[in-house]
């Protein structure tokens, strides 16, 4: 079950490296004319491709690019200064910096809020929580960011608005600046999960053996953490997972809006540039991310939920 | 003797979508003394759960108090606080729940479980705790329960979950039990270990007990004394034997006629029609529109509860005619014919659930787990009425479904007619396709929610008929009347029907297609014991009226009593006996079949189960040997688990498969 | 037993949609939400006609101005009136969503059914390859394709249609695997219906209601997707009016001029939080859990 699960991973990875590799190939022109654009012509365009190693077979190509992936190398850029690997090394690190910060602050408050929610259902508190989830789940990122930009860096200054730290910078340094984006992305994501262990908790605290905890005579609290929240909240993993991957594609305009030094504005520039080879390994890099994210949540459920880790044993 | 727990003048009720309140239970009054086991009897919707939830002072979601208290050793449960709820509950009132299966929280372990019971409701100190919980699982026959500790509720099997919830009950040592259907879907044999361990804690603790169920049988082997519901309240109390043998209201007569009893051969007696819904009752008495003995009076005046001359206190107005009318009408006998010409032949089937793991793909091997099905050789006759019978998981469905070409066999054929059919639904040709029809166990799931009773009474008129527009829906109409369903039906959707209206639009459905063979998977097991009797009563008229074969599958010997020619049994999905009715049922048999005989439980005061097998569940059969051999009280030795047993024949027809041999199969009968 | 019907008769088609239609206008989100949803799409149908001003028309001599009673919502940094853009500025979204969408569903509707009823090798491969292009950030997946081939209607709809049906794959094939494992669809196999007929009778009606509910959220999702594009740059051209766009332009002016920037987020705003309102709406009145799933 266990080795399933890690096997399907791999494949997942191994797909993705054939659509990202396959997408650039039947896409109209290679990495040097997208680069090149208008100059793409005569001796330019064969010292580029000489560079690239666009002369060989496509199959050939792809074993030394997903060979060289593997290792961590990702050749160098289309404009054949820097390696990939280097360039992406500090952005990845900002990126995930970003992530961390929101996760850290928006899942235990999220689980908080949504527990409380989905306890007092239909209740005031509940009311508030779940309209307010609504808003921030659905308002695109961008316009969250403008107006908390308005209103905290512009209006009342207690912010700063844009970050012009250097990728390179020590973690420390990034700090106040990327609390805005943090609190942006941390928005979005409290809401989906609230909203999730909320509907979640009603639906257990609905059920019969909760029903039977009371008709046991088991204190209500006792209840709560004891019989429910551990049968609430294991669904809740797999759906925060893949929420949390989901939003890594919100994070690209978050760092654009607030020129967050990270992995998803290189993305924007290298695709702006046309820069193929920095958009394949990036796309990778994240696709492995979103995979190792899921592969992990189903890991946790596995250990955590007694039924599927029966179940895991009995398989293998 | 002052009451243990003392329920006056309760109603119970919820808000409707029109805002009206709509009553689930209506003034009960219910006094259980000290060490009494009481019997709450009456069928779904009745309001028997709802009562004994009250009496613990809990309502679901939805429901009010309308009126009335419910105390327990003089408190009154709905006036008191949460802590003090807390304190009683699970302490000197405890439930056992239907479907422990559920009512066990699925994230902690077994041992953690009883623990909290001890530790919120028992004065034992926490270091005793451990053996304790031990103590409790063995003495709810639980084996090993060193090793029961340690599990989780799903890695039991049913009826160990509800040894669970009995030994979570007993933990803190309570006065009183509420069972709430603490057997329904267990398997037979298993269900009357559970009754027996009740009964013998009860006796043993002095605890007294109010045991919730639709079965009479179960309520006879526990309880001294009878409630019977009917539309939310009261209409017959008295001693178990005045319930079951001298009933003084014409409903609890008509239950106890749809029951169908192992010792008589012809059908149970349908009660037609179908109770009030909450709050429509009306003013009179909320039987009148079913009962025979209804007169202008009962339709304008409510009944009140009476006691009878024939004792018992019942809710009719004619109780003394209701009791002079004893001795209860014979009921129509199946029909019973068979031409001598083969309709259905099983010949070798085999059906394997088991799909080759990945590694034994590439290394193109097939599985050695032993096939789920093995080795079935049926033939069946034009006409005849084959009864299946097994304990739950003996693979009856299974079979079911290969004949209708839904599950490919690994082995065997399967003829019907003269024709050997493909094995796939797919390749069978329309002709062949008509000819089998199959009848499915709950209707809820075996009608699309989507589709009007006319939508789904078309689909096989038009595809096997072809038929189109007027003729079509008059036709459906027409299959619809001989359901015993009037044409107003046509339109509705499942959800606006009931439970045996359902299930009779499902047999329409097999019927509109003019089939020769009818597979019957359980038709009767979701259903009301009155709308079973009408069910099974209406299966009896069409196989009168088609000439239809049909195989029957059930896991009630009592039903399949009723209505076969012939039985067959199944254990782990091999045939361990094959014979006329009367054979199986009399003369002499196999070991399983004793077991599963001796199990059934009568609606009769006087009846007792023989408990011969223990209740194990096997998860695969053996690969080798007797199938029963794990199991069988009567094992020889060596031969049972290495040697496939002989088909013996004590008579023309009947087949036995054991190692017993033939004259040492005695014929000493349980009853 | 449930409550009995009074009245059976009302179970054709158009009745239910008609009942679902008033369970989600009874509750308070579908009422508002549907009231923001109607509102927005009847304006992007009418407000070429009621616009105050020409949404091209520069005036260097009022740029930036406030809100007055000649530009009621002031001017941007071309002097260009903000109510007139803000009026027009979400009419090439819901055209562009409002054709993606339906595709969307249909495409990836229709093949996760057909998989999820077919299921084997076939199915599992397929599940793979959906799992693959999900785990592509969707602002990855658009921009290559917008890079390569342009920004217009006709690049940006196959884009979203395409991309936002394979999440629907996966949602039609889970509810078509409850859907199967019920008996009345063995019992149509079993009357040897064939594939395409137990699809259209017994399996759609069922997995219908959750592609509607899959449609709305596909749709709010859709929203979010083309305005980001946009205001990054990659969607609609200037100087055609789009409030991705129109944010973007007036951020740089948002210290001194913050009405350039509220309009169009407003308007944004309310169009989404408008459908989102009436999928949970529409969500309970199908009986069907939408916070219970990820957004994928
Ligand atoms: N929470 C509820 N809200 C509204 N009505 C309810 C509720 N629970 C039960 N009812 C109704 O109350 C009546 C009695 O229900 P109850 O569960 O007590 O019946 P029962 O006799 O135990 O039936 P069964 O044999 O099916 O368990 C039924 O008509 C049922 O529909
Ligand atoms: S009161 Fe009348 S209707 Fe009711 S049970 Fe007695 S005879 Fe029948
Ligand atoms: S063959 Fe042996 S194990 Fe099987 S039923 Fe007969 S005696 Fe029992
Ligand atoms: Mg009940």
């Amino acid at each position: 079950m266990l080795m399933r699960r890690l096997f399907l991973g791999a494949i997942t990875v191994w797909i993705v490296s054939v659509i990202i590799f396959a997408g650039v190939e039947v896409l109209p022109g290679d990495a040097c004319t997208a680069f090149l654009e208008r100059e793409a012509q005569g001796k330019l365009l064969e010292n580029c491709r000489e560079a690239q190693g666009l002369n060989r077979s496509a199959a050939e190509r792809y074993f030394d690019w997903a060979s060289g992936a593997v290792r961590g190398d990702f050749g160098v850029s289309a404009n054949g200064q820097k390696s990939i690997s280097e360039l992406v090394g500090n952005r990845l690190r900002n990126s995930l910096l970003l992530a961390f910060c929101a996760l850290a602050i928006g899942v235990p408050l999220a689980i908080f809020l949504g527990v409380v929610t989905g306890l007092r259902r239909d209740k005031p508190v509940d009311l508030v929580f779940s309209t307010t989830a609504v808003f921030a789940m659905t308002i695109p990122e961008f316009v969250s960011a403008t107006v908390l930009i308005l209103v905290f860096s512009v209006w009342l200054g207690w912010l700063p608005g844009i970050v012009l730290t250097s990728a390179g910078a020590p973690v420390p340094e990034f700090f106040p600046e990327i609390l805005l984006p943090v609190i942006v992305l941390g928005m979005v994501m409290t809401a989906h999960i609230l909203r999730m262990v909320r509907s979640s908790v009603i639906e257990v605290m609905a059920g019969d053996y909760v029903q039977m905890a009371v008709l046991k005579g088991v204190p209500y609290w006792r209840i709560v953490f004891r019989h429910a929240l551990p049968n609430a909240l294991l669904p809740a993993i797999n759906v925060v997972a893949l929420t949390i991957a989901w939003l890594l594609g919100g994070v690209v305009v978050i760092e654009v809006v607030f020129n967050y030094p990270g992995l998803g504005r290189m993305m924007i520039d290298a695709i702006s540039d046309r820069d193929l080879p920095v958009v394949q390994a990036i796309a990778l890099i994240v696709a492995t991310v979103y995979v190792g994210v899921n592969l992990t949540a189903d890991i946790m459920t596995m250990v955590l939920n007694p039924r599927l880790r029966t179940h895991a044993l009995r398989g293998s | 003797m002052s009451a243990l727990i003392d329920i006056r003048d309760i109603s119970v009720g919820f808000v409707g979508r029109d805002g009206r309140t709509r009553e689930v239970l209506r003034n009960i009054d219910l006094a259980v003394a000290p060490g009494e086991c009481v019997g709450l009897v009456g069928e779904s919707g009745s309001g028997k759960s709802t009562l004994a939830l009250a009496a613990m002072g809990y309502l679901k979601r939805g429901l009010r108090l309308l009126n009335g208290s419910a105390a327990f050793n003089g408190i009154d449960m709905f006036a008191q606080s949460r802590q003090e709820l807390e304190r009683i509950r699970g302490g000197q009132l405890a439930l056992i729940p239907q479907n422990s299966g559920q009512s066990l929280t699925p994230t902690l372990r077994v041992g953690a479980q009883l623990g909290e019971a001890l530790r919120l409701h028992s004065a034992l100190p926490a270091n005793r705790h451990a053996a304790k919980v031990v103590e409790l699982l063995g003495h709810v026959r639980l084996p090993d329960p060193e090793s029961i500790v340690q599990r989780f509720p799903h890695e039991l099997s049913g009826g160990q979950q509800q040894r669970v919830a009995i030994a979570m009950a007993l933990a803190g040592e309570p006065e009183a039990l509420l069972l709430d259907e603490p057997t329904t879907g267990l398997d037979v044999t298993t269900q009357a270990h559970i009754l027996e361990l009740l009964r013998d804690i009860a006796a043993e603790r002095g605890m007294a007990m109010v045991y919730v169920s639709h079965d009479l049988g179960a309520i006879a082997r526990v309880c001294t004394r009878v409630v019977v519901m009917y539309a939310g309240e009261i209409v017959l109390e008295g001693s178990t034997r005045h319930v079951l043998r001298s009933p003084t209201h014409p409903y609890a007569q008509g239950l106890l006629a749809s029951i169908p009893k192992l010792d008589d051969t012809t059908l149970p007696i349908a009660l037609d029609g179908r109770p009030p819904a909450p709050g429509d009752a009306g003013a009179g008495c909320a039987f009148a529109d079913r009962c025979a003995l209804v007169q202008d009076r009962c339709r304008s005046t409510r009944p009140q509860l009476v006691p009878s001359e024939f004792g018992g206190t019942a809710r009719c107005f004619f109780a003394k005619e209701a009791g002079r009318q004893q001795g209860r009408t014979i009921g129509a006998a199946p029909v019973r014919f068979s031409s001598g010409d083969t309709m259905l032949d099983l010949d070798g089937l085999s059906i394997s659930y088991a799909r080759p793991r990945l590694l034994e793909q590439l290394l193109g091997r097939g599985t050695d787990v032993p096939p789920t099905v093995d080795d079935i050789s049926i033939s069946i006759g034009k006409g005849e009425t084959l009864g299946l019978v097994g304990e739950s998981g003996s693979g009856k469905s299974t079979i079911l479904k290969t004949i209708a070409g839904l599950l490919p066999p690994a082995g065997g054929t399967v003829t019907a007619g003269n024709q050997s059919l493909p094995h796939a639904v797919e390749q069978r040709e329309p002709g062949q396709l008509r000819q089998i029809q199959l009848i499915f166990q709950n209707p809820d799931d075996s009608l699309n929610p989507r589709h009007t009773v006319a939508d789904i009474l078309e689909q096989p008129l038009k595809l096997y008929f072809g038929l189109t527009g007027d003729e079509l829906r008059s036709r459906s109409a027409e299959i619809l009347e001989r359901v015993r369903l009037g044409a107003h039906y046509l339109d509705r959707l499942p959800s606006q029907l009931s439970g045996g209206e359902k299930q009779r639009v499902a047999i329409a459905r097999a019927f509109a297609a003019g089939p020769e063979i009818v597979l019957c998977d359980e038709v009767t097991s979701a259903l009301d014991v009155s709308v079973q009797a009408a069910v099974l009563d209406l299966l009896n008229e069409l196989k009168e009226t088609q000439g239809t074969t049909y195989i029957f599958v059930s896991h009630d010997l009592a039903v399949v009593r009723a209505l076969s020619d012939r039985v067959a049994v199944l254990y782990q999905g091999r045939l361990c006996e094959i014979g006329q009715t009367d054979q199986v049922f009399e003369g002499k048999s196999h070991p399983y079949t004793k077991v599963l005989l001796g199990a059934v439980l009568e609606p009769d005061p006087d009846a007792a189960p023989t408990l011969a097998a223990d209740d194990i569940v096997e998860r695969a059969p053996p690969a080798r040997g007797c199938p029963f051999q794990r199991r069988c009280p009567r094992r020889l030795g060596e031969i049972c688990d290495t040697d496939t047993p002989p088909w013996q024949s004590p008579e023309a027809g009947h087949f036995i498969r054991c190692h017993i041999l033939l004259e040492d199969l005695n014929a000493d009968r349980p009853h | 037993m449930t409550e009995i019907a009074a009245t059976p008769a009302e179970n054709t088609r158009l009745q239910r949609t008609l009942g679902v239609l008033r369970d989600v206008t009874a509750r308070p989100s579908g009422a508002i939400g549907l009231t923001l949803v109607a509102f927005h799409v009847i304006l992007a149908i009418i407000s070429p006609w009621i616009v105050p001003y020409d949404y091209k028309a520069m005036d260097s001599l009022s740029m930036l101005n406030g809100p007055s009673g000649a530009h009621w919502l002031g001017t941007d940094h071309l002097g260009r009136d903000v109510l007139t853009r803000v009026l027009l500025g979400g009419r090439e979204a819901l055209l562009v969503t409002g054709i993606a969408t339906p595709v969307a569903v249909i495409w990836g509707g229709l093949l996760g059914i057909f998989f999820g009823l077919v299921g084997g090798r076939l199915d599992e491969v397929l599940m793979r390859v959906v799992d693959a292009f999900l785990s592509l950030p969707w602002i990855l997946k658009m921009l290559v394709l917008i890079v390569t081939f342009g920004t217009g209607i006709e690049v940006l709809i196959p884009t979203l249609a395409f991309f936002y049906g394979i999440p629907v794959i996966r949602i039609a094939r889970a509810a078509t695997h409850d859907v199967v494992a019920r008996d009345f669809v063995s019992a149509a196999r079993a009357r040897g219906h064939g594939r395409i007929t137990v699809i259209r009778r017994e399996l759609l009606p069922n997995v219908l209601d959750t592609l509607m509910v899959e449609g709305a959220m596909r749709w709010s999702w859709m929203l979010l997707a083309f305005s980001s594009l946009s205001f990054l740059g990659f969607g609609v051209s200037p100087p055609t009016p789009d409030w991705g766009l129109m944010i973007a332009d007036a951020r740089g002016f948002m210290s001194f001029a913050p009405w350039g920037v509220l309009g169009p987020v407003i308007a944004l705003s309310s169009l989404i939080i408008g459908i989102n309102l009436t999928a949970d709406a529409l969500a309970k009145a199908l009986g069907i859990d939408r916070a219970q799933k990820a957004p994928v």
